[in-house]
């Protein structure tokens, strides 16, 4: 295939689109699937059969739409009429949507018959306005597993222009004048990082994405996996073309077999048009993709980690320098990215790097994909510009805190990362900002807590979580986190005493330190940041042996009043 | 070789491009603990004992995985890192059943002779104490994980030296555990060849020789170098090497 050969394939595609007067895309990414969005699409097909609608309407199973507390979603596309989002469909809505919209023209929203008008979300829903979709911008619109959806929403031309017009200086060059930074958490801007890769001495090089992400309750990377597959192929495309690697490798978490499984697909479906593998679009270049997966530990997010597990290997991280730029899989020099990170790169090689740095703020460039999770009314997966305020996330697109109560705290960065308490909530959302406050970006887990949160025990959570997932390769780490996971316990548990409480922060400040990796530099985040805002309530468990959010139970009493008593 | 000079507080040194940190330090008589570190194996940095502070990085670095390089500010003793070498000796003394006086290496430690170099009196955390097994069912070892503080130098000796790989590290984290083969028993263990290196760097009592009772086991590393510089200098024997 050559490029003519893409845009025909695109044009024929839309044509073939084009042709029906309505399009049913029905969610089936895993929040909609497991709350029944198989029987949804099921019936929907079910329906154009029964209806003998086939030619003017089309089912499509698509990626994710966002709000996915509300799921099954499904959008109606109808010529000349917009787009209709429904809400919590079940499969005899699916069958009603069908007979309506392909035979009605429609009527204004409030005159939807039932039950189709309660379940129809308001076109100018905050929670959709308030985004800017550059990484998603297919997501839910295209059917992951057609490769030709993707290309007649202009995918790999981004591929095309690159190996056509551009030397891999020049690749690398576009990125770093975007500005666009590591989406994995630590910000790291990535066109340096290709850069070091491309001028590392190697016969061989690798280019890896990173998919395994681990943080509870974020699910931004196996969104885009599953949503726009082809997207990240791409993105490492070009990368490996950038860089001089003729092999890639996508680390994708076990448990997350629908995104192992698109990828793969994507994988065969491009090397078979020739968008992957051998002299990919008639051009000299060669890249292959293999998908790994992983065994379900957290530390192989880590990326030596990762190397060692693609190895075959152990998951243990191991000290860096030597960094993966200079020596990485199998001692080649290695670029490894967040799989978000790869999803901005045909974007930016489109669109070319000044549009990308003209959205985001002075030193955090492009959106920022977050799974929005905990006490609000719309929890799902936004991307958003960097420099929206964390008030315009939590209340306009998560619509606020449900029954009325405050807000608390919004925690960033998962185990990793820190909390933001209230006062805070106009800060603008950037690396630089969020770790002022203590917190990081992290890969974009956003849990918001309200009134009735205990921070001490969400400080437990992400400790016991650290406690389970550190590899026990350095100490400071193996058995500093359950030590500092013990005297959280005896803060909860009504057995703590002052000195607890210092000796935890002393714990913290060295573990953070004196440990080898990420996981065990970070793992104290959590607690560091809820004692920096929230002393009180440590003190209050620990002195009126009182937990004011009414979750701790306190049940014991500290070694000293016995031994008093 | 090109030569490198760095500082080490507040003392210029000379040392060999591509030299570890820790190396010159040992060659300097500058004491800093180690534990997983030893002479003759691959460096790990997994106990974190010899960090030492680094002027410009804001970061403490592992001595023994960092190479020395020009111009490099070093500090090995300051009061944060003597604090923190002490925590972490703490952690390792909570975390698994170090009881001294009941222990085959009691006088002959390493992590014993570490944590009175540095006037580690008491432990401050919460004794983890786990029920640990002990597995003697080698004709001439036992290994007590009681004992075992996970330096994995019985893995590295007998994966790089012996060339045997017996040993390897299963679980994670505070579970972690060192086995024999496929998490069986020693003595059934067939490609064990009871060479005893594993035995003979093992840092504290989790690996003794079978009669050895309290305070009976001494161990012997030498032979490391003895190896290495043999296989280097191509000498089969001693004769040879006199």
């Amino acid at each position: 295939m050559n490029r003519s050969d893409l845009e025909a394939l695109a044009q024929r595609e839309l044509q073939r689109q084009q042709a029906f007067r309505c399009r049913i895309l029905c969610c089936a990414s895993t929040p909609c699937l497991s709350s029944g969005a198989t029987a949804v699409y099921d019936a929907i097909n079910a329906a154009i059969k029964e209806g003998e609608l086939d030619a003017e309407v089309q089912a499509v199973s698509t990626g994710c739409m966002g709000p996915c507390s509300r799921g099954p979603m499904v959008t109606v596309q109808v010529k000349d009429e917009g787009e209709f989002i429904y809400e919590h469909v079940s499969p005899e809505v699916g069958r009603q949507l069908v007979t309506y919209h392909a035979r009605s023209a429609a009527s204004p929203a409030e005159e939807l018959p039932e039950p189709l008008r309660t379940r129809l979300l308001p076109s100018d829903m905050p929670f959709f306005a308030k985004q800017k979709k550059v990484v998603l911008s297919n997501s839910g619109l295209i059917d992951p597993e057609r490769l030709e959806d993707y290309v007649a929403r202009g995918g790999y031309a981004a591929l095309a222009h690159a190996l056509r017009e551009m030397t891999p200086e020049e690749v690398c060059r576009e990125i770093i004048n975007s500005g666009l930074r590591g989406r994995g958490g630590a910000g790291y801007p990535t066109g340096l990082k290709w850069d070091m890769v491309r001028k590392a001495r190697g016969d061989k090089k690798y280019v890896i994405a990173n998919g395994d992400e681990g943080d509870p309750g974020a699910y931004m990377d196996r969104t885009l996996m599953e949503s726009d597959p082809h997207r990240v192929l791409e993105g490492m495309a070009i990368a490996g073309y950038a860089v001089g690697a003729d092999q890639g490798y996508i680390y994708v978490r076990g448990e997350y077999p629908i995104a192992a499984k698109r990828l793969e697909r994507a994988i065969r479906t491009a090397e078979r048009r020739g968008l992957l593998g051998s002299r990919i679009l008639d051009s000299n270049f060669n890249f292959r993709i293999d998908v790994r997966i992983g065994a379900g530990a957290f530390v192989c997010g880590e990326e030596t980690a990762l190397m060692a597990s693609i190895m075959g290997r152990r998951g243990q991280p191991t000290p860096r320098p030597p960094y993966p730029a200079q020596s990485g899989l199998w001692g080649k020099p290695t670029l490894i990215n967040n799989v978000e990170t790869f999803g901005n790169i045909a974007p930016i090689i489109q669109n070319g790097a000044e549009w990308f740095a003209s959205i985001g703020t002075a030193k955090s460039k492009g959106t920022k994909i977050f799974a929005l999770a905990g006490k609000v009314a719309t929890t799902g997966l936004i991307e958003v510009p960097m420099g929206i305020t964390l008030r315009e996330i939590v209340y306009d697109i998560g619509g606020g805190i449900p029954n009325d109560l405050a807000f608390k705290a919004a925690q960033t960065g998962g185990p990793s990362g820190g909390c933001i308490p209230a006062q805070y909530l106009d800060t603008p959302v950037d690396y630089e900002s969020l770790k002022a406050l203590g917190s990081i970006m992290g890969s974009g887990g956003l849990i918001i807590m309200d009134e009735h949160s205990c921070m001490v025990d969400v400080a437990k959570f992400f400790m016991e979580f650290c406690m389970d997932e550190s590899c026990g390769k350095c100490v400071p780490c193996r058995v500093g986190t359950v030590q500092m996971h013990r005297l959280l316990e005896r803060i909860t548990d009504g057995s703590a005493t002052l000195q607890d409480l210092e000796t935890l922060k002393e714990l913290c400040v060295m573990v953070k330190e004196t440990s080898l990796c990420g996981l065990g530099q970070s793992a104290p985040n959590p607690v560091l940041s809820t004692i920096q805002y929230f002393l009180d309530e440590y003190e209050a468990h620990i002195r009126e042996r009182r937990c004011p959010a009414g979750v701790c139970t306190l049940e014991k009493t500290p070694v000293t009043e016995w031994v008093h008593a | 070789m090109s030569v490198v000079t760095l500082t080490i507080n507040d003392e210029l040194v000379s040392a060999q491009e591509g030299q570890t940190l820790l190396s010159v330090l040992q060659e300097r008589g500058i004491e800093v603990p180690t534990l997983c570190h030893l002479d003759g194996l691959s460096e790990r940095g997994g106990c974190r004992l010899c960090m030492v502070e680094m002027e410009g990085t804001g970061r403490l670095q592992a001595a023994c995985v960092t190479q020395v390089q020009e111009g490099m500010v070093v500090h090995t003793h300051s009061e944060r890192l003597v604090k923190y070498r002490r925590m972490i000796l703490e952690l390792l003394f909570s975390e698994r059943n170090h009881v001294c006086a009941v222990c085959v290496m009691n006088g002959h430690c390493e992590l014993q002779w570490e944590a009175a170099q540095i006037g580690m009196d008491h432990v401050r955390y919460e004794y983890l104490n786990p029920d640990l097994p002990m597995d003697a069912s080698h004709e001439r070892f036992v290994i007590d994980h009681n004992r075992c503080i996970l330096c994995t130098r019985c893995v590295r000796v007998c994966d790089e030296i012996e060339g045997a790989h017996v040993w390897d590290v299963m679980g994670r984290g505070v579970n972690s555990r060192v086995i024999a083969d496929l998490n069986q028993p020693w003595g059934t263990s067939q490609s064990c060849t009871s060479c005893g290196k594993c035995v003979q760097v093992c840092p504290t009592g989790a690996l003794f020789s079978k009669g050895a009772t309290v305070a009976e086991m001494e161990k012997q590393h030498n032979f490391l170098r003895w190896i290495l510089d043999g296989r280097e200098k191509k000498i089969w024997s001693y004769e040879n090497g006199k």
